[in-house]
């Protein structure tokens, strides 16, 4: 069975162009960067391009670009480097629908004393602004705030939040894990100290990340050892992985156009289409600004895991904001925070696309999807009176 | 991705026994959409209503709650109300070729169900069931308030599948799995039943000499105890021990937790289970 895979926020397919580019680097390139001979000096200069090239996608200087192994990595950096480059402050501010590499590492930190705002968001998953301005004071060493949240593709007014933030003197940290190559930033104009990316989640591979550090900004490096990355990141580098992903970002850049068009046109017809066909569905985060590959979309009376399975048996591949998929017990802790009414945070899926979605791949969810809902339901004892 | 047996794919998506029965002679319906799997169960008997002759369902949940329902009707039809009435979560687990552990609770759910249309049917009063806010007065005391389950039902899913500790009730029956409150008072359950069943079975416990004792102890400690409060972000030393009394200090999330009674009572039980039964663990400034 071919796959349709809509599940690119959870990870997406190396593209082929950013495979042939870091292969040579695994086999007959394997010098390390750092040697003094020829050998590793090559590898240096492909790194260095690396390294421009995703400079370039979101607007930095190639200085403020430190490779990392994952999102998770540079988020744990960045929280942790705030802190201890502001010993008197004792504050952090971030979301109540961060990713857990950062949610985690906040709460974490309440036991060794920090205090943590986590703003709410409404019904559509913004966030009130007013809320930060009160939250925000001098004790305030970061406010960690994601660009686009995984599950729902909301989108946060960053450069607002930034503003508000450079106002009170605390570091701003974005989690654009989901942002990068899908919707277009750039550093030189904003008010971002810090911003983590995952090459997985643009069509590189599993196993390298960036912190984006702002030049200037105050930095403890979270693994010390060799002065790799002008010592802000210990540790041999993933040259073939960096390689990746500098072409990766390559290649986002010149597909940042179809993913605003194609792609969300893809998205907003399957939204649509749904929608007309399956009763008692609505949208999560439909009314705020999203990103354009995202779509939630919840089914009362039906639960997320029971979907899924049904949808992989026809071989497509979507996520849930069920509690059953994961093994914890509660629906999403974003779809919670958002106020989801039980009735269909358990019936909650995420479809993901990409620009290797095709049309023919969204036909195939518009076809099969109504039926696994309403056999679903057949089963479910409730809402039937409503069906 | 869950790694389900063959049995229980096949049941879900084939599920058995689909539907109501108009004019079911006993139903049973338990858990809601909030709690995220609910299942409602019918039986129709035969003219001696003694024999179950049909069963249906309808089932809110995911691939195993499905699953577990279809076994559930599979298994009860034919069944005698007291044959049915002996069914366990563990052997609808059996039918299926067995559940993930995370799971087990689809199959305690099922045994619910059946119970509680079998009891009610014969007009006795309603079982001390988890999700007793469907069932309005039930007796018990809520231990987790998410859910809704009492201590009644906890103490018996504790007992039937021999639950050690409070992850696997999480995984049972769901208590302590929201937002973590009863924990504690789970921990303090599973230590309650186990001392039940030690007492009801007095175990041979060899005459220690004080060398003996302390190495045990001390391995308990090490090897049981001190790995499951790691798990929450706790720990403990141990200072002395004095003949039977043991005295520790909590350190880290344990250290000042508001519930450090529960856990030093569980650290208790734990060591006369596992040591010797006249064991005092008293806690200590260290």
């Amino acid at each position: 069975m071919k796959e349709i895979y809509l599940d690119n926020n959870a990870t997406t397919r190396v593209d082929d162009a950013v495979f042939e580019e870091m292969c040579p680097y695994l086999r007959e390139f394997y010098g390390n960067p750092s040697s003094m001979h020829f050998f590793g000096g090559q590898v240096q200069k492909k790194v260095d391009e690396a390294r421009d090239r995703v400079a370039a996608l979101i607007g930095a200087d190639p200085s403020e670009i430190i490779f990392t192994a994952c999102g998770t990595e540079s988020d744990n950096t960045a929280i942790r480097s705030a802190l201890e480059v502001f010993p008197e402050r004792r504050h952090i501010i971030t979301t109540r629908v961060e990713h857990p590499a950062v949610l985690t590492v906040c709460r974490g930190l309440t036991m060794k004393g920090r205090r943590v705002t986590e703003l709410g968001v409404d019904g559509a998953g913004r966030l009130d602004l007013e809320e930060l301005k009160k939250a925000l004071d001098d004790d305030t060493a970061i406010v960690s705030v994601m660009w686009a949240n995984n599950e729902t593709g909301v989108v946060f007014p960053i450069e607002e939040i930034g503003a508000i933030v450079k106002e009170r003197g605390a570091l701003f940290h974005t989690d654009a894990v989901q942002a990068v190559g899908k919707i277009p930033l750039n550093m030189a104009s904003s008010t971002v100290d810090m911003l983590s990316l995952s090459g997985h989640k643009l069509h590189a591979p599993k196993g390298i990340g960036i912190l984006y550090l702002r030049k200037g900004t105050p930095f403890r490096p979270f693994l010390v050892g060799g002065h790799q990355e002008r010592s802000r990141r210990a540790g041999t580098e993933n040259t073939a992985a960096i390689i990746a992903l500098g072409k990766a970002c390559q290649v986002a850049g010149d597909w940042m156009a179809d993913e605003n068009t194609r792609v969300l046109g893809m998205r907003d017809r399957l939204e649509k289409e749904l929608l007309t066909r399956i009763p008692h569905a609505r949208i999560n985060g439909g009314a705020a600004e999203r990103l354009p590959n995202t779509l939630s979309i919840a089914f009362e009376f039906v639960e997320g895991e029971a979907i899924l399975l049904l949808l992989s048996e026809k071989g497509i591949c979507a996520s849930s904001g069920s509690a059953c998929t994961s093994g914890s017990l509660e629906p999403s802790h974003v779809l919670r925070a958002m106020g989801v009414p039980f009735t269909c945070a358990h019936g909650s899926i995420r479809f993901s696309l990409s620009r290797f979605t095709t049309d023919a791949e969204i036909d195939a969810v518009i076809r099969e999807l109504p039926p696994i809902i309403n056999r679903l339901r057949e089963i479910s004892p409730f809402g039937r009176e409503l069906l | 991705m869950w790694d389900y047996t063959d049995k229980v794919k096949e049941h879900f998506l084939n599920p058995r026994n689909v539907g109501s029965i108009p004019d079911a002679d006993a139903v049973g319906e338990v858990g809601s959409l909030a709690c995220g799997d609910a299942l409602k169960l019918f039986i129709k008997l035969d003219e001696t209503k003694e024999r179950i002759v049909n069963a249906t369902f309808q089932t809110f949940g995911c691939g195993s709650a499905i699953a577990s329902s279809s076994a559930l009707t599979e298994m009860i039809k034919g069944k005698t109300l007291d044959e049915a009435l002996a069914v366990t979560n563990q052997e609808i687990a059996d039918f299926l070729g067995g559940l993930p552990e995370e799971k087990m609770h689809c199959s305690v759910m099922g045994q619910e169900a059946l119970e509680l249309a079998i009891v009610t049917y014969r007009g006795g009063p309603a079982p001390t069931h988890g999700h007793d806010h469907l069932h309005g007065e039930q007796e018990g005391e809520v231990v987790c308030k998410c859910f809704g389950l009492t201590d009644g039902f906890l103490r018996k899913v504790i007992e039937q599948n021999r639950l050690h500790t409070s992850e696997q009730v999480t995984h049972f029956t769901k208590a302590g799995g929201a937002c973590g409150g009863c924990i504690p008072r789970i921990k303090e359950l599973i230590a309650a039943v186990l001392g039940e069943q030690t007492a009801a079975v007095p175990k041979k416990q060899e005459k220690l000499t004080n060398l003996r004792k302390m190495q045990l102890i001390q391995e308990v400690l090490e090897n049981e105890v001190r790995p499951q409060l790691w798990a929450d972000g706790g720990d403990l030393e141990l200072v002395d021990i004095d003949g039977p009394h043991v005295q520790i200090a909590f350190r880290k999330a344990c250290a000042g937790c508001h519930s450090s009674g529960h856990t030093a009572k569980f650290v208790e039980q734990k060591l006369r289970d596992m040591v010797s039964s006249d064991i005092v663990v008293e806690e200590v400034e260290g």
